[in-house]
């Protein structure tokens, strides 16, 4: 994975609340066996819509989505994830963000920042005429108008996106400790270690 | 020989401590209560970094055409293997078409659309390449992820669970913590059996009391997704507790924490007792003889201690839980079947009023509306949420000598497996639902989501006993009202919705 630190350029305003990941990418888009190609299905039945900010030229191609609150909420597919990735997006921003959602974008180099909701209208007001700029390492979010917005991110994710790292590598290379686990509990419950053996 | 005698006595000692040192941290301390959530977290931390991050064993895996073809390529790729295909379960139901599979002389029915059947052929290569067993889209014992898992007794107290799929929350009803992941998850979980986790925050709901005649477990899930909103519970895992959950069937437990999600918490559980512990047992994947001894023994430690404290408590009068409808096109958005269309500008939040504006826009609806006016064309009994056998005796027990309304075009019911499908038939089900006008399916996911064939069209309601009203979850420009199955069957003779209470009094 490409590492993240700065993230610099327009922003899509967009702001609506309970934005769920049926919006952002329809269920007859999850037929697909790759991750790419996505963004096509993004934002579908916004995107039908005249005036939406994902086809106006001025906000085309922003690297920043700014977003309302509990964004991604509903179903786990991170086919969500890879739609906003597919169409350019490598920040989102919200007063706050689903669980899963917010794991799935980390896992594919997308940041989440949660600020507050009045800071998220104020960057929703910069968003129409200007740039946004976001720096992971410092986790602060500035305009050109002076504005400065820090914010919280769990260090290991923030650890993970700098370095652009593979968790799957990390977590294989504590194999010796799951092992340890998987030994110690076969014998205190055997049972639990049976998973689909039928025993008899 | 002494010696050696005494050193085997020391290390079968050596291994016993850690089950002992568990037991142990199980019973009541006054020092340190601690929650279900907890007890459960605590024993399958494989270990914990500095920062909070812990590594969680992944008991078991629940694996689906949708959100593994992408996991299985990158597995391949990197050339790793699935670490514990034992611990990992594989059945094809999101977008399986809900029209026969077999023809008459019991060959498979090639699925028509060629992107839905690529990726149910996916599957069916995956499993059997990484050694993982697998429920044939044709097979007696074929269903919905989250309905065949309890069924099949690969799903059990104390157990973590995951899918990739966010109902997987569903499997809390029998005291396992379980909730959705995405694909790189799934990736991770087959390479590894871990996830890198943190804590999550713990939320109470409870409610004690008893609910009113009509009123069922989904119109309470419904009541109090309305009550804290689609993300009261974001960073919590929800414990649902008090007498009303206690008397629950275990099929009335997987219902209400199925819907954990839809208030924004990753999982919900209820404490397992006597009742989870009769429906395990004997359950195909269940543990059998001394070896089910030892698990009970350990499930009677699975509750919440004395004292314990939660990060956050929230209590429900059961005696105020009415038939529940929604509105709009957020779970949140309930209402009492008596009740009518809020108005907008009655939310105290900005936001809430926008999006509220919206929702009736698309769901076509005028504040004011008695909810009892909204004419209905479709109704879905099925979802992992309402597919097991006591949804289809509720939903049968409405419909029995009676009839869909003229204006209801199209009604169908989905058994969440194969095994419900049967059980229903030799009940004699079937013939009620047909009598009454409704299609009966083969078992999987079906309108529910809009990916198989079983769509509502643009502009038209259906009253859905599943669990998102999303915009388009059920097809393009489709306006979803969800319910419970009795609720679904009493709109299905009415035309619109109605309170079930008028049809069973």
């Amino acid at each position: 994975m490409e590492p993240v630190k700065e993230i610099e350029g327009r922003a899509y305003p967009f702001g609506a609340k309970n934005i769920d990941t049926d919006v952002i990418i329809p269920a007859e888009w999850l037929k697909t066996i790759t991750r790419e190609g996505l963004g096509r299905g993004a934002f579908e039945s916004i995107r039908a819509q005249e005036g939406n900010v994902f086809d106006d030229p001025h906000y085309k191609g922003s690297p920043i989505l700014i977003a309302g609150d509990n964004f991604g909420c509903g179903s786990s597919r991170e086919h969500a994830a890879w739609a906003l990735g597919d169409l350019g997006i490598k920040a989102v921003i919200a007063p706050s963000f689903s669980d899963i959602f917010s794991g799935n974008a980390f896992k594919n180099g997308i940041l989440t920042v949660v600020l507050p909701q009045d800071a998220v209208d104020r960057l929703m007001e910069v968003a129409e005429t200007d740039e946004i700029m976001i720096d992971l390492e410092n986790q602060t979010v500035t305009t050109p108008f002076q504005d400065r917005f820090t914010f919280e991110i769990d260090p290991f994710r923030k650890h993970c996106l700098m370095g652009g790292l593979d968790e799957i590598g990390l977590t294989l290379a504590r194999d010796e400790a799951i092992a340890a686990y998987e030994q110690r509990r076969g014998h205190e419950m055997p049972w639990i270690e049976r998973g689909t053996e039928i025993s008899a | 020989m002494t010696i050696q005698f005494v050193a085997f006595n020391w290390l079968a000692s050596v291994a016993d401590w850690p089950l002992i040192a568990l037991l142990k941290e199980q019973e009541p301390m006054a020092s340190n209560p601690r929650t279900l959530y907890e007890k459960i977290w605590d024993a399958h931390v494989v270990e914990t970094r500095d920062d909070g991050t812990s590594l969680i064993y992944i008991d078991r895996h629940l694996v689906h055409e949708v959100t593994s073809p992408q996991a299985f390529e990158a597995l391949r790729l990197s050339g790793r293997k699935v670490r514990r295909p034992d611990l990992t379960l594989a059945v094809p139901d999101h977008n399986l078409p809900t029209t026969p599979r077999l023809d008459a002389s019991g060959k498979r029915i090639p699925i028509a659309d060629p992107m839905s059947a690529q990726q149910l052929a996916a599957l069916e290569a995956n499993a059997p390449a990484f050694g993982i067993r697998y429920i044939d889209a044709a097979a007696a014992t074929q269903g919905i992820v989250h309905v065949v898992g309890p069924e099949q007794g690969f799903s059990l107290p104390g157990t973590t669970i995951v899918c990739g799929d966010s109902h997987t929350a569903c499997h809390g009803g029998l005291g396992a913590l379980a909730f959705g992941i995405g694909t790189s998850e799934v990736e991770h979980v087959l390479a590894t059996q871990t996830l890198q986790l943190k804590r999550s925050k713990t939320m109470e709901v409870r409610v004690d009391g008893s609910l009113g005649p009509g009123v069922t477990a989904k119109d309470l899930i419904l009541h109090i997704i309305g009550s804290i909103g689609a993300a009261g519970g974001t960073g919590h895992v929800i414990e649902y507790r008090g007498s009303v959950f206690e008397a629950m069937s275990v099929e009335e437990r997987l219902t209400v924490c199925n819907m954990s999600i839809e208030g924004g918490a990753r999982a919900g559980l209820i404490a397992p007792d006597e009742t989870t512990f009769a429906y395990i047992k004997g359950r195909p994947f269940a543990p059998k003889g001394e070896e089910w001894d030892a698990a009970l023994a350990w499930w009677k430690t699975l509750s919440t201690d004395e004292g314990a404290v939660f990060d956050k408590s929230v209590t429900i009068d059961a005696s105020k839980v009415e038939p529940t409808v929604t509105w709009g096109t957020s779970p949140e958005d309930t209402v009492a079947i008596g009740g009518v269309v809020p108005d907008p500008a009655s939310f105290a939040d900005p936001s809430k009023q926008i999006a509220a504006q919206k929702s009736l826009e698309y769901m076509g609806l005028t504040p004011g509306l008695a909810m009892q006016d909204i004419a209905i064309e479709n109704i879905f009994i099925g979802s992992c949420t309402n597919s097991r056998i006591e949804d289809l005796r509720a939903a049968a027990a409405v419909l029995k000598g009676r009839r869909k309304a003229p204006n209801v075009r199209w009604a169908i019911v989905v058994p969440g497996s194969g095994l419900v499908k049967a059980q229903a038939e030799e009940e004699g089900l079937d013939k009620i639902f047909l009598d009454a006008g409704f299609e009966w399916r083969e078992p999987g996911c079906s309108a529910c989501l809009g990916m198989n064939p079983d769509k509502v069209p643009p502009g038209e309601r259906c009253a859905s006993t599943s669990n998102r009203n999303f915009v388009g979850r059920q097809g393009p420009g489709a306006r979803t009202h969800l319910l419970s199955p009795a609720m679904a069957a009493a709109a299905a003779v009415a035309g619109h919705l109605a309170d079930v209470r008028q049809f069973t009094a």
